[in-house]
């Protein structure tokens, strides 16, 4: 198992803090953190509050990069800071702050409202299409068609994308890459009908057309959900829908 | 007006249940994490529900109380058995995503301990994929009214009764109380307190300590599962399902030494309930011997054994246990489908927890527990993996429509002496923060637990370790008194809820510890190397409660165990369990 060798050496973190009782702006704050091969990135900020100073704040949980909470911007890229490690990002100085396109909350913690809003607004579940009892067992579903949406039902809502999307953060209304992968991964399942209510979300003012195909969201994805893909074939199915409005008889819905 | 306070995958069940069953009722969701966050999400390999035509109830009721080595309550597994295929329905209902078979019916895989397949999952993210599919979910009910990263500091109790909760808006620092006729604790285990644990950082026993200071008393705390399979150093889970799927355990000689220790014959696919799929406890078990002999593998991390998946080839690696891949890939630098994965035991899953009876009730009327905070009894001493998500659905349902119907019988409580309780709670808890008096290192006080619980509650205990794990806990006890939080602020100060969760911590180690020295023999995940190395039906076939002391260790007092038609038998894997499961053919089922 020794792959790796166990060999102490230092690098330099640089934290952006922000405590609003404190700090008007959020300031740099230089540690040093000695660190072995097999360290993450997260277990070099659980080294600062364990040893170094107690006051730093950013969540955690799992360790396992699938619960989504430690999400970060590590040398300006979006990461979770779980899943990677110190030893790739040595020498040099390794610069942490909050998620680009969010408040801070307080160091690197941001607020996560807007999000949980949009969450519920694009109504994630299953509206069925024939209305089972428990009795009558599973829908079938073959492989084929559970492969049709299961990348995009990997989302974690780590909201990596959000800070990697420039659209999102000129207008932070713009529905946003997970929130549109969802809206898809629910149109793809064969035993949901409950498009045409999400469809409006979708080719509102802040729906998919806000997105300039800069794909930078599905290139940070640490679950290759490919949110880009997802919000290039809804904007191409609400352009579709919005044509098709005009070929249906007056007030049927697409 | 009704209230309740949840969390995670049981949290989340049963307030859909509450909210289904009647939309009139106000549901609080208060979780100390965004609750998709919960560390459900982590569970990899899937949950145990009845298919296959030559599987049956019985089977599964067998390979529960049998792998708990009967100190399950036999009627609550019953029903459990009974209840989870349809749980696992509603899920797929609600958009689960399980895995196909060719015709579009769901597939099952195998698990350890377990006679036929019956585990249903998604992919290696069976966890996640199930907490999302509740929580967004949970979003179409707008009577589920959601306190996201709010921390629970206390219960709130009126005339021996529960009736809300204080807790902490971590965002702004400030106190909230919430008034409910009934409340259910969902907040999971306590692995935590384990050096190498398989476990989220949130898992910290709150819920539990919450209902111990309270009086209510914790059940059968002394037996912790170790999860065979884990990433030396971090403790990081590698899926039961990688054995499911085919997956060998060797030693340092490329040895199946599993054979070794009654669980043979080695055959080139693990047959059920024997070698690599047998149970937990006895994995563990068997590294533990294969460490003392010389036979693991020495790493910076200590020793292991290898995972070797490789003969189950690139694609289904892939297709069943891409996330394995992932953290094998990442976190090691190793392809499973090239090399072997170094692995040994951590940490994993707390049997034992609030005693609640099959509704989900615990003697304090009012207060409900479900998932792997509570100890309902399904468990006995020792999990039968695949059992804990099932259980998180059943009796998180459960225990939303009792704890529903008991709320819907009940008056508010006093509102002012409510809230000179709540206010008691808050000085308590503000007296914490930016103590600089204090002189105790949050972190030196919580590895010094760590490392007591792993030395003296490990795999295999002793009387003499166990005692001194007991007084080094009293000792930091006595020593947290002074815990020192530099942080002063009120926004997010995570440094606070640190230690407050320490204390929480310490409270729910001695439990287990104290528990463990009382039990003079060996059962299940509890395995004592000095005088009391067999199981003692007559003495022990008994679940300890441990009741709160304040200061003092925990009193421990014992109770019955529920017999119904499953008299203890011999726990045999393998070839020896075969045999025993023929000549017990004619053995009555249930009913």
């Amino acid at each position: 198992m020794s792959q790796v060798k166990v060999k102490p050496r230092t690098i330099r973190i640089e934290v952006l803090r922000y405590r609003p009782e404190q700090e008007q702006a959020p300031v740099l704050q230089a540690f040093e953190v000695p660190f072995t091969d097999d360290m993450s990135v997260l277990q070099g900020l659980q080294y600062i509050k364990d040893e170094l100073d107690g006051t730093l704040s950013y969540r955690w949980s799992c360790r396992m990069a699938i619960c989504g909470s430690c999400g970060m911007m590590i040398n300006g890229v979006p990461k979770l800071a779980c899943s990677i490690f110190l030893r790739d990002l040595y020498p040099g100085t390794l610069r942490i702050e909050a998620l680009a396109h969010f408040p801070i909350e307080r160091d690197l913690v941001v607020v996560m409202d807007d999000f949980m809003t949009k969450l519920s607004l694009i109504k994630p579940y299953i509206i069925p299409k024939e209305v089972r009892t428990l009795s009558q067992g599973e829908y079938l579903q073959t492989p084929q068609q559970l492969a049709r949406y299961e990348q995009l039902s990997s989302c974690i809502n780590c909201l990596l994308c959000y800070a990697a999307c420039p659209q999102f953060g000129l207008n932070s209304d713009f529905i946003g890459p997970a929130a549109m992968a969802l809206v898809q991964r629910y149109k793809l399942d064969s035993r949901d009908a409950g498009s045409a209510q999400r469809m409006p979300l979708v080719y509102a003012e802040e729906g998919v057309f806000n997105c300039t195909a800069v794909g930078y969201c599905s290139e940070v994805c640490p679950k290759d959900v490919d949110p880009a893909n997802a919000v290039n074939i809804n904007k191409t199915e609400s352009a579709k829908d919005y044509f098709l409005r005009f070929l249906q008889p007056k007030g049927a819905q697409a | 007006m009704w209230r309740s306070l949840e969390r995670g995958g049981a949290g989340l069940r049963a307030a859909i249940a509450i909210a289904q069953q009647d939309p009139s009722l106000t549901v609080a969701l208060i979780s100390k994490v965004y609750p998709m966050r919960s560390h459900t999400v982590a569970a990899e390999g899937g949950a145990a529900g009845v298919v296959q035509a030559h599987d049956s109830l019985q089977h599964h009721f067998h390979d529960t109380v049998a792998g708990g080595d009967w100190l399950c309550e036999q009627d609550v597994v019953d029903y459990f058995v009974a209840h989870c295929t349809e749980e696992m329905v509603q899920l797929e209902h609600w958009g689960c995503p399980w895995s196909r078979k060719p015709d579009g019916h769901i597939n099952v895989r195998a698990f350890g301990g377990m006679k036929i397949e019956r585990t249903w999952f998604a992919a290696d993210r069976s966890g996640f994929h199930m907490l999302h599919t509740l929580f967004q979910t949970s979003l179409q009910f707008p009577s589920i009214k959601r306190f996201d990263e709010y921390f629970c500091v206390d219960l709130l109790v009126e005339e021996g009764c529960a009736k809300g909760a204080v807790a902490i808006h971590i965002a702004s620092g400030e106190f909230v109380m919430i008034e409910a006729r009934s409340v259910i604790i969902a907040t999971g285990g306590a692995g935590r307190v384990f050096r190498e644990n398989t476990n989220g950082g949130i898992v910290t026993g709150d819920g539990m300590a919450l209902a111990y200071r309270h009086g209510v008393p914790l059940r059968d705390m002394e037996f912790v599962q170790y999860h065979p399979t884990c990433m030396p150093g971090t403790g990081l889970l590698f899926t039961e399902a990688c054995r499911g799927e085919g997956g060998f355990l060797v030693n340092k000689d490329g040895y199946r030494y599993l054979q070794d220790y009654g669980l043979g014959p080695a055959e080139p696919t693990p047959r059920n309930k024997a070698m690599e799929l047998g149970p937990r406890d006895r994995l563990s078990q068997a590294f533990w011997y294969e460490q003392q002999k010389g036979r693991t593998i020495e790493g910076p991390q200590g020793s292991a054994v290898h995972l070797d998946l490789r003969h189950l080839g690139a694609q289904k690696l892939r297709e069943r246990l891409p996330q394995i891949c992932e953290l094998a890939k990442q976190f090691m630098g190793i392809d499973p489908a090239l090399t072997p994965i170094p692995v040994r035991p951590a940490a994993h899953y707390t049997m034992g927890g609030i005693l609640v009876d099959g509704q989900c009730a615990s003697p304090m009327p009012g207060l409900y527990a479900a998932g792997e905070c509570s100890s309902v009894g399904i468990h006995g001493a020792n999990r039968l993996g695949s059992n804990s998500l099932s259980e998180i659905c059943v009796f998180g349902k459960v225990a939303g429509d009792h704890a529903a119907a008991y709320a819907r019988k009940l008056a508010p409580g006093n509102g002012t002496r409510l809230m000179q309780q709540a206010q008691a709670a808050q000085t308590r808890a503000l007296s914490l923060v930016g103590d600089n008096r204090g002189t105790e290192r949050i972190s030196v006080l919580r590895r010094e637990m760590a490392q007591t619980m792993e030395r003296g509650v490990g795999i295999y205990r002793t009387g003499d370790e166990m005692h001194a794990t007991c007084d080094e806990l009293a000792r930091l006890r006595e020593r947290y008194q002074r815990v020192r939080v530099d942080d002063g602020s009120s926004v997010f100060n995570t440094e606070w809820l640190l230690a407050i969760e320490l204390g929480y911590q310490l409270q729910v180690a001695q439990a287990m510890a104290v528990s463990a020295l009382h039990r003079k023999e060996s059962r299940g995940a509890h395995q004592r190397l000095d005088d009391y190395q067999k199981r003692d039906d007559a003495n022990y076939l008994q679940h300890s409660l441990a009741t709160f002391a304040g200061d003092a260790p925990p009193v421990i007092s014992y109770a019955a165990v529920k017999i119904t038609h499953s008299p203890p038998g011999v726990r045999a894997y393998g070839a020896a369990g075969e045999a025993a499961d023929a000549k017990n053919k004619c053995a009555p089922g249930p009913p």
